[in-house]
């Protein structure tokens, strides 16, 4: 029955691929999209029955587990059915966030209270975390920048590329810290914090026009903390569909910015992203 | 746990190469809905997510259960109905032009 389980879900897997290749081009993509969706319903049904079957969910945990569906599905269809057609794209990136934050969440709580946490769990467990709280706060952010609660102008204050660096310096220490020892607290929330506090450093300097080129990024970045995922729950359609994500939005991100007739590294090093006095500014 | 790790990363490594080839000449048009669709199909994060509240026993591994559920529904159901939304109005726009 659990092999049967693993085809079902192979078969799903096989089915995002099929409905991302639809998509790329006009005729077939709505098709596209409801076979995707139609896998995405499948998996998490057989994944149901998993759980049911092997019976260590407690009461409680079946509480939780349909109060979170249940919020999540209503946040998420209200949110969709009743945005504005021009606001899209930052609805795209609130739903990015929260996949990135679910990412993370999962590494995090695989890693709290464990013991002995071996070396091939402890690694992706830290890029996980790292690139997980990352997209959440980045696209937290790219997504006020849109709505307009936050300037969509580069934000760039003195010294704020020394600030950048050294959060950055202290997410990859971290980092390495608790793929090393998993099971240290510290490591674990010196990661979280630090990397949390990157995602902001890392947007604010962006232009609100180069926006949907960065949430295009934090996409394939949240397939990558995905497919991380996966090494830690050892499950292999994570790994698959993260994987499958990382690589075509990070495809998926160069057109975008080729579009725009922009570089990904011009727009990621920021700071000049709309308008010329900006770049003066900078300079 | 029954994933070995050379097999775990074999099957990353093909999948990047199938995410690398998927995407092909793509019109302008459809940039947004396709980064939106794929950011539906991250959304399997939910499926982990499930897994973890499987095997949650104490306070705090319900609260990261339940916030990692929440957020994974949200990012599945909303993905795919915003994405589904965009498509319609992508085919609406080509029938009056």
């Amino acid at each position: 029955m659990d092999t049967a389980i693993q085809y079902v879900l192979l078969a799903a897997a096989a089915c995002f691929v099929l409905g991302l290749r639809l998509m790329n081009h006009p005729a077939t993509a709505r098709r596209g999209n409801l076979l995707s969706a139609g896998a995405m319903g499948v998996a998490v049904v057989a994944t149901g029955v998993v759980i049911a079957r092997h019976a260590t969910i407690t009461v409680t945990g079946w509480a939780v587990l349909f109060a979170g569906l249940a919020t999540g599905s209503v946040a998420g269809l209200y949110a969709a059915r009743s945005v504005r057609m021009t606001a899209m794209p930052q609805l795209v990136s609130l739903f990015n966030a929260v996949g990135g934050g679910a990412a993370a969440l999962l590494a995090v709580s695989d890693l709290i209270g464990a013991h002995a946490v071996p070396v091939r769990v402890g690694v992706p467990a830290s890029i996980d975390i790292a690139i997980g709280a990352v997209t959440f706060t980045g696209s937290l952010l790219a997504a006020g920048k849109l709505q307009g609660l936050v300037s969509g102008a580069p934000i760039v204050f003195p010294g704020a590329r020394l600030v950048n660096v050294v959060i950055a310096a202290l997410t990859l220490g971290s980092g390495v810290w608790l793929a090393a020892r998993p099971d240290n607290t510290v490591a674990l929330v010196l990661l979280v914090v630090g990397a949390l506090a990157f995602g902001v450093t890392m947007v604010l300097p962006i232009g609100g026009a180069d926006m949907p080129v960065v949430i295009s990024l934090l996409n394939a970045f949240t397939g990558t903390a995905v497919a991380m995922a996966g090494f830690v729950l050892g499950q292999t359609i994570l790994i698959i569909a993260g994987a499958l994500v990382g690589a075509s939005g990070a495809i998926l991100t160069k057109l975008m910015a080729d579009a725009m007739n922009r570089s990904i590294a011009n727009i990621i090093i920021g700071g000049f992203g709309t308008a010329d006095d900006a770049a003066s500014a900078e300079g | 746990m029954s994933l070995d790790l050379l097999t775990a990363v074999t099957i990353f490594v093909l999948s990047l190469l199938v995410g690398v080839e998927v995407i092909s000449k793509v019109p302008a048009t459809l940039h947004t809905p396709l980064m939106s669709g794929a950011n539906s199909i991250h959304g399997v994060v939910l499926v982990g997510a499930m897994a973890i509240a499987a095997t949650a026993h104490d306070t705090l591994g319900y609260v990261l259960a339940f916030f990692a559920v929440a957020f994974g529904a949200m990012n599945v159901v909303g993905g795919y109905v915003v994405t589904d939304r965009m498509l319609h109005m992508f085919r609406g726009s080509r029938k009056q032009g």
